[in-house]
């Protein structure tokens, strides 16, 4: 176990590397120099020198990214070329709002998808399984953006049960900001809920068919019972690694969605920060992203390799 | 044929016609603005209503098709053209450094957030539609190399390739004439999941402002256009929503469909 994961940990840091190497090499050959962008057309070439020395432009390119990198693994992300404030600040200030909206949509998709999973499975070919599935078949179609947009028509425009956007801050309370939070998150939950619906069941169905779940019905136990205690806790390794992965999609997701309901996270951050050309933020924002998936995704295969030994031989 | 083929094929059918059609006849000009025929609700003479310019929105939506298929359908082609390739020649070369270096280079590229990239790519590289299709299209390759390879490992220890091997062809001329065209059925089938995601993703980047810009109509961009208005006139946003739903679900129907029908033991990986 500790040597798969070393060697996991190996590649999770050279995935790291690479991701650094070609974020900051798309930022490099991006047209347009942000110093000149700040002046504008008619900045006379002193003054264009003396802010690009003060925003650290002026030296070689290897030079920047080993201060990049090196500053990022010491908690400093650099400073905005716009605000001239701590990019980490930025992001800390934003990540309060993304992170919670993540973690909310990732509950939400659970709450969603075991139950409708668990029932069709149960019901397999009967009418309430067909539903199931024909429900999850339109929730995969249906951009979480647009789909947000008519939360908002009725939710908040119709019914005024929700604010159509914003966010209050958490100084404001816990409950508020929960609030202003459900929209989106439901939003963010339901296409992803459609999938992990479908993993749940198609994953019980296969568990359903092996030997163990056939003695289980052998020894006196019912249908009920069977799945209930021998079938669900096999099921849900696959399961568990979906929901691994959807994080990093409502990560991601989350960033169109903050346009939709003007919260001030991570993906409004990126957003202006495109807009004023200001680099060093795009850089960091993504490069943060990045890592969280990345990283995720290597605690996803580290818990999967301990539950289940076969797939550490394997590599 | 199941009934899953048969309304996919249909719904998607109706889509591509739609597109097919606006080349030579739309109800009115797609772009011709008529300020006094503002916010019309459906119905009448502009059958699904006009927009905040008083454009004709059965138009601008037959023309966005255009821009939707075309985006996704060409993100479909470049993983396809450098995916495929690359999983065949890891599967013909299978343990070998070539074959190590095209998977972990999969898992990376597997690894990175795909929408956080092409927000990146499209951010930096100036928005539109071609930088889009990059986007998009480089997030194909890994899936069609992976799934390429997969299906490729197991065709190489069956007899047929042995036989082929014996009468002296190479590596790369089984591969193309033996192996491919056995993986066919398979790309086909992942090629319509991966085509309905793309539709997904070029209305995501366009409803930000990355993808097709204006006046090219496109889904995403009419729904970002509907936002501030969604209370007053809420057919802006129903509309085009309604017009992504019905390509991705026939799509996704047509490839369920479509692996029932060729060959009921493919699996294709979905998410």
């Amino acid at each position: 176990m500790l040597r798969y994961a070393l060697k996991r940990l190996l590649s999770l840091c050279l995935s790291l590397i690479v991701a650094s190497v070609v974020i900051f090499a798309v930022i490099e050959v991006a047209p347009g120099d942000p110093a000149a962008f700040m002046l504008g057309v008619n900045a006379q070439p002193d003054t264009l020198a003396a802010l690009r020395a003060e925003l650290g432009l002026d030296v070689p390119k290897l030079q920047r990214y080993l201060a990049w990198v090196g500053g990022m693994l010491s908690g400093d992300f650099g400073t905005s070329y716009t605000y001239r404030t701590p990019v980490a600040q930025m992001i800390a200030d934003r990540l309060w709002v993304s992170l919670p909206l993540a973690l909310y949509a990732l509950a939400l998709s659970t709450a969603i998808a075991f139950p409708a999973g668990i029932y069709a499975a149960a019901r397999r070919g009967q009418p309430g399984d067909m539903a199931v599935m024909g429900a999850t078949q339109l929730g995969v179609a249906v951009p979480n953006f647009w789909f947000a947009m008519m939360l908002v028509l009725i939710f908040a425009i119709n019914l005024r049960w929700f604010g159509a956007g914003g966010f209050p801050g958490w100084d404001k309370g816990l409950w508020p900001g929960i609030h202003a939070l459900t929209l989106p998150a439901i939003a963010l939950a339901l296409p992803q809920a459609a999938i992990l619906a479908r993993v749940m069941r198609s994953s019980l169905l296969d568990i359903l068919g092996e030997d163990f779940m056939r003695t289980a019905r052998a020894k006196g136990l019912t249908r009920r019972q069977a799945l209930w205690r021998h079938g669900l806790r096999n099921a849900l390794i696959p399961v568990l690694t979906i929901i691994g992965l959807q994080f990093s999609f409502l990560l991601a997701g989350s960033i169109i969605i903050e346009q939709v309901f003007f919260l001030p996270g991570l993906g409004r951050l990126i957003f202006q920060a495109i807009s004023s050309r200001d680099l060093i933020v795009v850089e960091s924002v993504v490069m943060l992203l990045v890592f969280a998936v990345i990283s995720v995704n290597f605690l996803v295969d580290l818990a999967y390799a301990a539950v289940d030994p076969r797939l550490r031989a394997r590599t | 044929m199941s009934r899953n083929l048969i309304l996919g094929a249909a719904l998607s059918s109706l889509v591509v016609l739609a597109a097919l059609v606006s080349f030579l006849w739309t109800p009115f000009d797609h772009a011709a603005m008529n300020i006094p025929d503002k916010l019309r609700p459906p119905g009448g003479a502009n059958l699904l209503g006009t927009d905040h310019f008083g454009r004709d929105i059965a138009s601008m939506i037959m023309v966005g098709a255009r821009t939707s298929i075309a985006v996704a359908l060409v993100a479909v082609g470049i993983g396809m053209t450098l995916g495929v390739p690359l999983g065949l020649t890891a599967a013909a070369r299978k343990g070998s450094w070539l074959d190590e270096v095209i998977m972990r280079g999969n898992d990376l590229v597997f690894a990175f957030p795909s929408l956080v990239i092409a927000i990146l790519i499209t951010a930096v590289f100036g928005p539109g539609a071609v930088n889009a299709i990059i986007a998009i299209g480089i997030f194909n390759i890994p899936v069609f190399a992976r799934i390429t390879r997969g299906a490729a490992l197991s065709l190489w220890e069956r007899e047929f390739i042995l036989a082929a091997r014996v009468a002296g062809k190479g590596a790369a001329r089984i591969s193309a004439e033996h192996i491919l065209p056995n993986v066919a059925n398979l790309l086909i089938v992942q090629g319509t999941i991966q085509f309905s995601l793309g539709i997904l993703a070029e209305a995501g980047l366009s409803y930000v402002g990355l993808g097709a810009q204006p006046p090219t109509p496109s889904w995403g961009r009419m729904l970002a256009d509907a936002q501030t208005m969604v209370s007053f006139a809420p057919h802006m946003a129903l509309i085009p929503g309604v017009a992504i739903i019905v390509t991705v679900l026939g799509l996704n129907l047509l490839g369920d469909g479509l692996r029932d029908w060729l060959d009921p033991r493919i699996r294709v990986a979905r998410t």
